[in-house]
């Protein structure tokens, strides 16, 4: 069975994050890391191809600048190998354009299953992995917290707003995980210095015939208009607990009628 | 360009269609003359009342799916409505489960984009959506610059609800089309977890714990005293993620959207992703060992100090005084 896997290079989050004050788009010039949302759709691959006795997971990857540090991290952790679409004219693409390069590359590969993230740390849209579904034609389950193949159907334990449901579809299918569907290895050293030399396939989106007007910030047929700070909270009052702290809240609460 | 027809995914539950689809319908009342929802269901018709009541003067009912996951024969019975001609200037979709496939299938399916975590929505020359990013510290004003209609998918608790009074919709039914493979995901047996006193969304007291509990066996004190408050029991992404508390606890980005009266953080940093989720809360109350998490920022009272003595300290307090 060969899986593929979206993962996304994001700036890394630990760090403060800005917007291009030009292009009002996120800045992602500095070192991009895997996000980490993405380390569980990598380990849940990994667990569905050993389970299924063979195939490869096979990573995909979308950024403007060649950037790969974040493959390789997830190369390191057992993934085969890499597609990484890598074009100047990606740069500012939404959420429809980035499926759209996305279902290219994955037609390519013609996998059993395509996993990703719910979300992006970075972005958040969360529309992209059924926007890549319904241009690939297949169908998807969203917000796995459990993934199990059996045969040529999937089965998935599907969050929801009341507990969750069992579902399943046929396969191929995308299905995106949450995190804790499974806990992500660390990459071994073996790990790290064989994904030094595993092969990372790099397209522009010429080689998957998309037309720079359908990418970019100029595909991208919705803009920011303004960028503000938010109204702050007005100033709370921090105190040190010295054995009194549970009297403050009490005080707040009573202030405020809840008790 | 004026607005003049907007429709709202009323996303049917057991108690009638979601609390955000209706606050969704309150907000495009005020935005467009005409105002329609569409849901589905056994008995979607059964809704006419409700977001009649809120605004909506035609309700398409979709059907009965047979056990399908929603997003695709949903998007798809939209999509065959706009194919005809149908074509509303705006969709508005509540940031559910559902809400978001349904959103992503039908911004793939017509090529439209889509825009989502909307808190806001004003009309100035055109909608505008209003998006809070890095954990509510800047806002963003952003605007669809290609055909209609665009898509919107809006976090819960951006508007308040509130009925028009207007009378049950007219019921029109919208056949979902043959969609192949797209439409196959099944659900097999659904699973409800149990819960006592009021939910996370409706509760005005919301208790939520985070890692500094310390373990999944400390949860049970913010459970206690959340039924003290007569409140909800919230948590952080990452004592979800820990597997310490199931999902439906969870405050954030990817969880709920909480707004009570009083917030009380205990043991929770205040990552971006947390904060998202309950910055809105009237009154913020954090008990952290860190005089410099991020949490302290938008607390109106901060306590700095070790939670395993000031929340049993307060529970007892409030025990005896019960």
């Amino acid at each position: 069975m060969n899986v593929v896997v979206c993962v996304k290079q994001i700036p890394d989050p630990a760090a403060p994050a800005t917007l291009d004050p030009n292009t009002h788009t996120l800045d992602r010039s500095g070192k991009l890391i895997l996000d980490d949302s993405d380390s569980y759709g990598v380990e849940m691959g990994l667990q569905l191809v050993d389970a299924a006795g063979g195939g490869d997971v096979i990573l995909l990857s979308m950024v403007p600048n060649g950037e790969t540090s974040g493959l390789r991290t997830a190369l390191a952790m057992g993934a085969a190998k890499a597609i990484l679409v890598s074009d100047e004219a990606l740069a500012g693409t939404d959420a429809l354009g980035t499926a759209k390069v996305l279902a290219a590359a994955i037609r390519r590969v013609e996998p059993d299953l395509v996993l990703a993230a719910t979300e992006s740390t970075d972005g958040y849209t969360g529309t992209t992995p059924v926007q890549v579904a319904e241009l690939l034609g297949m169908p998807s389950v969203t917000f796995a917290k459990k993934v199990a193949v059996d045969g040529s159907t999937v089965k998935v334990d599907r969050q929801t707003e009341a507990g969750y449901d069992e579902v399943e579809s046929p396969l191929p299918a995308v299905v995106t995980v949450t995190a804790g569907v499974v806990e992500p290895r660390y990459p071994s050293f073996k790990g790290i210095m064989a994904a030094k030399s595993k092969p990372i396939e790099t397209l522009s989106i010429g080689d998957l015939g998309i037309d720079a007007s359908q990418v970019g910030s100029g595909g991208a047929r919705q803009e920011i208009v303004d960028v503000r700070k938010a109204e702050e909270r007005g100033a709370g009052e921090i105190v040190e607990d010295d054995g009194d702290g549970f009297r403050r809240i009490i005080s707040f609460l009573e202030e405020s009628k809840v008790i | 360009m004026s607005i003049e027809k907007i429709w709202v995914l009323a996303e049917p539950t057991e108690s009638g269609p979601v609390p955000v689809s209706l606050e969704l319908l309150t907000a495009a009342r005020g935005l467009a003359g005409t105002v329609e929802a569409v849901s589905w269901g056994a008995d979607a018709a059964s809704l006419a009342g409700a977001v009649g009541e809120y605004g909506a003067t035609t309700l398409y009912d979709a059907g009965d799916l047979g056990g399908a996951l929603p997003g695709a024969p949903i998007a798809g019975a939209i999509a065959s409505l706009v194919e005809s001609g149908n074509r509303p200037d705006a969709i508005f979709i509540p940031a559910t489960y559902d809400g978001r496939d349904v959103a992503g299938r039908l911004s793939a399916k017509l090529d439209l984009p889509v825009l989502t975590n909307i808190v806001g929505i004003a009309d100035d020359g055109g909608l505008r959506t209003e998006h809070a990013i890095f954990g509510g510290e800047q806002m963003v004003t952003a605007r669809f610059n290609g055909g209609a209609p665009g898509i919107y998918v809006v976090r819960a608790k951006s508007f308040a609800a509130e009925p028009s009074g207007g009378a049950p919709a007219n019921v029109v039914a919208a056949p979902v089309p043959d969609l192949g493979a797209t439409n196959s995901a099944r659900i097999d047996a659904r699973h409800v977890e149990e819960r006592s006193g009021p939910s996370l969304d409706e509760a005005a007291v919301v208790v939520s714990g985070g890692r500094g509990l310390g373990g999944a066996e400390h949860y049970e004190l913010i459970e206690k005293l959340a039924k003290l408050l007569n409140g909800a029991a919230g948590a952080s992404r990452a004592i979800v993620d820990a597997g310490w508390v199931p999902y439906s606890h969870q405050v954030g980005q990817t969880g709920k959207t909480v707004k009570p009266n009083i917030y009380l953080a205990m043991g929770i940093s205040g990552a971006t992703q947390h904060l998202v989720g309950m910055k809105g809360s009237k009154n913020i109350i954090a008990v952290n060992k860190d005089p410099d998490a991020p949490i302290f920022s938008v607390a109106d009272l901060g306590i700095v100090g070790d939670l395993h003595k000031v929340l049993p300290a307060l529970i007892e307090a409030l025990q005896s005084r019960s």
